[in-house]
């Protein structure tokens, strides 16, 4: 399973690009290949909003589930990503690429801290 | 396609039915909201019964074979409650009737609320809710009604396991709660640690599920209760698996507060497309106020000479009506056939032998099978249905070509808890030779797996249909055959 060693990772399976200030946020490929082929991205949050660490604010949907996705770290939306509704394959074909969810500008850097690092989700004790 | 649709069948001019010339004057139809692009089908009355005759026999069901549906319970039908429900005095009656005329109806009403009160230990049963998820619905109003009428308007959060159906946390969300979802401990059990740091002045309450949809009989259940009770909060019963512990385990005992029912699973009637379903709930005294109305009852005893007579009451807090007149009355009198068929021994017997069953099948399994919570369970068990040395086999794959032996698949991807899970639930009405029949399949696919993926793969092979694209079919949500003219893009 592919973790970019650049990416910060959440034990539910999110990962957060930093550049700056900003974050972006997306589900690992360990996530897209339990969840299998993804169906359905619901947002449940808009730009403008601030959205606390842990919160929910979107719901990807494949043939087996639907799981939400939470904020690694709080933060303030500053994009979603308009393109994946339409194109929900491409989180199991570009999953830290092309098919971000949303970008966020971060409110406590400091949060970032209690995230893990390539090796550490890599290493996670996983079920399967 | 081994069937056309009845559109594909039509013949321009052809005629099912030839209705005679009306016998009143015809009604002036305003032109604007006449249509002359109605597209019915043309087609004679043989050809339609034959159709619909071949449709049904593309089906698999309880009468045409093993169906081991995990939580769905989906046990054989007798034909009796078919007879029963078609009775003059039960078919060709009106919910607008005057209720002395219906006293019959209503006393059947009253002693499927009576059996249900003695199975569960509830006081108090309201037979209104459509189904299990509106039971629950129903159930979560009434735990939210007893809060708010305390005052106690803090009391937002619900508890819900993380095996739990998904029913649950959309029934405390539509009943505007706030989930905090617990972890199951190693043995499948709901975590007390995670449970006691929850219990606090904001409890509105817990929802459980037992036995789970692990198929196991929670070891903590009591002081699960105890500890929600401390605190305030109530304990809500999904009695979706109550055809576990019919005569054996009374949830009320247990420290339930409220707990709906599945007529529809465990008392035997069509479902899952044959029928609408049935989901009474049952409270204690405390929460009896609140039930939604109207419930059948006693308004005179009688005597020796004379019948009780029966009438139709509504509970005083009551968090009012969720169903139109009665509820699904069809599917009570079905239910209630089937107590009077099977008695209090009968239905204890049903619940042994569907646990029986069960563990019967997880034994003969666990050697090829991973079974990840293994202990005795109850009437189901979840296994995964994936192998290290088969990488490209998921659970899908096997239940795709259980298809294949004449099988329904058991459900698939659920509890989420469990990887690539198989839950399996046999009922009590299978035969050990049918339940070996399984367990031989099975275990032949498990082989098949190593030796040929290929065929799990692309299987089933031997259904009207081949294996469906059910991300097209998620995706492009399409119902209609053809798109209206003026609609097309």
């Amino acid at each position: 399973m592919n973790f970019p060693k650049e990416l910060k990772y959440t034990k539910n399976d999110e990962w957060v690009r930093v550049e700056g200030d900003d974050g972006t946020i997306g589900i690992t490929d360990y996530a897209q290949d339990q969840l299998s082929d993804i169906v359905f991205v619901e947002y449940l949050v808009d730009v403008g909003e601030s959205i606390d660490k842990g919160e929910a604010f979107a719901t990807v949907e494949s043939v087996k589930a639907a799981a939400d996705v939470y904020m690694p770290v709080t933060g303030e939306v500053i994009a979603i990503n308009e393109d994946l509704p339409d194109a929900p394959e491409s989180i199991n074909s570009d999953p830290y690429g092309e098919a971000w969810l949303i970008k966020i500008k971060i409110s406590d850097p400091a949060e970032l801290d209690d995230l893990l690092d390539a090796d550490a989700i890599e290493n996670l004790e996983r079920d399967h | 396609m081994p069937e056309p649709t009845v559109f594909e069948l039509s013949s321009p001019g052809r005629q099912g039915a030839y209705f005679p010339e009306p016998d009143v004057p015809r009604a002036d139809i305003p032109k604007s909201i006449m249509r002359d692009d109605l597209p019915l089908p043309e087609i004679a009355e043989v050809d339609v019964v034959r159709h619909f005759t071949r449709l049904s026999q593309l089906n698999h069901g309880v009468d045409t074979g093993f169906y081991p549906l995990g939580s769905c319970t989906m046990k054989y039908n007798p034909k009796i409650n078919e007879e029963t429900v078609r009775l003059a005095g039960f078919a060709n009656i009106h919910p607008l009737q005057p209720i002395e005329t219906v006293q019959g109806a209503i006393g059947l009403m009253y002693e499927l609320q009576e059996w249900l009160k003695e199975l569960s230990g509830f006081d108090e049963v309201s037979l209104q809710p459509a189904a299990g998820a509106h039971g629950e619905l129903t159930g979560v109003l009434i735990m939210r009604a007893y809060h708010q009428a305390r005052k106690d308007h803090k009391r937002v959060k619900m508890l819900i396991p993380d095996s739990a159906h998904g029913t649950n946390p959309a029934s405390s969300a539509m009943s505007g709660l706030k989930i905090v979802q617990l972890p199951s401990d190693a043995r499948g059990n709901i975590d007390m640690e995670a449970l006691c740091a929850e219990c606090d002045d904001t409890l509105a309450g817990i929802m459980i599920t037992n036995p789970s949809t692990l198929g196991l009989f929670d070891e903590h259940l009591q002081e699960v209760c105890d500890c929600v009770h401390e605190a305030g909060g109530l304990v809500y019963g999904d009695g979706a698996n109550f055809n576990a512990i019919m005569g054996i385990s009374r949830p009320a005992d247990c420290g339930a507060d409220v707990l709906h029912f599945n007529l529809h699973k465990t008392f035997a009637t069509p479902h899952g497309g044959g029928g609408p379903g049935s989901g009474p709930v049952g409270v204690t005294a405390e929460l009896a106020p609140f039930l939604p109305g109207p419930i059948a009852a006693v308004i005179d005893e009688g005597s020796e000479e004379e019948p009780p007579l029966y009438s139709l009451v509504n509970p005083k807090k009551s968090i009012g009506r969720v169903k139109a007149f009665h509820g699904h009355f069809g599917i009570m009198v079905r239910a209630f056939t089937y107590m009077m068929m099977l008695g209090g021994e009968g239905l204890r017997a049903a619940s042994e032998h569907a646990v029986l069953n069960a563990n019967y099948i997880q034994a003969r399994l666990r050697d090829t099978y991973t079974i990840p919570y293994d202990r005795i369970c109850m009437h189901e068990f979840v296994a995964e249905g994936h192998w290290e040395d088969a990488p490209g086999i998921h659970a899908l794959d096997i239940s795709k070509r259980l298809m294949d032996f004449g099988i329904h698949p058991p459900t698939n991807y659920f509890p989420l808890i469990v990887p690539e899970a198989l839950m399996i639930e046999p009922t009590e009405t299978e035969s050990k030779e049918t339940l070996d029949v399984f367990a031989d399949t099975m275990i032949k696919i498990a082989e098949e797996a190593l030796t040929n993926p290929e065929l799990l793969q692309t299987a089933p092979h031997n259904t009207p249909f081949g294996r469906l694209d059910e991300v097209k079919a998620a995706r492009e949500l399409v119902l209609c055959c053809w798109l209206p003219e003026n609609k097309e893009e």
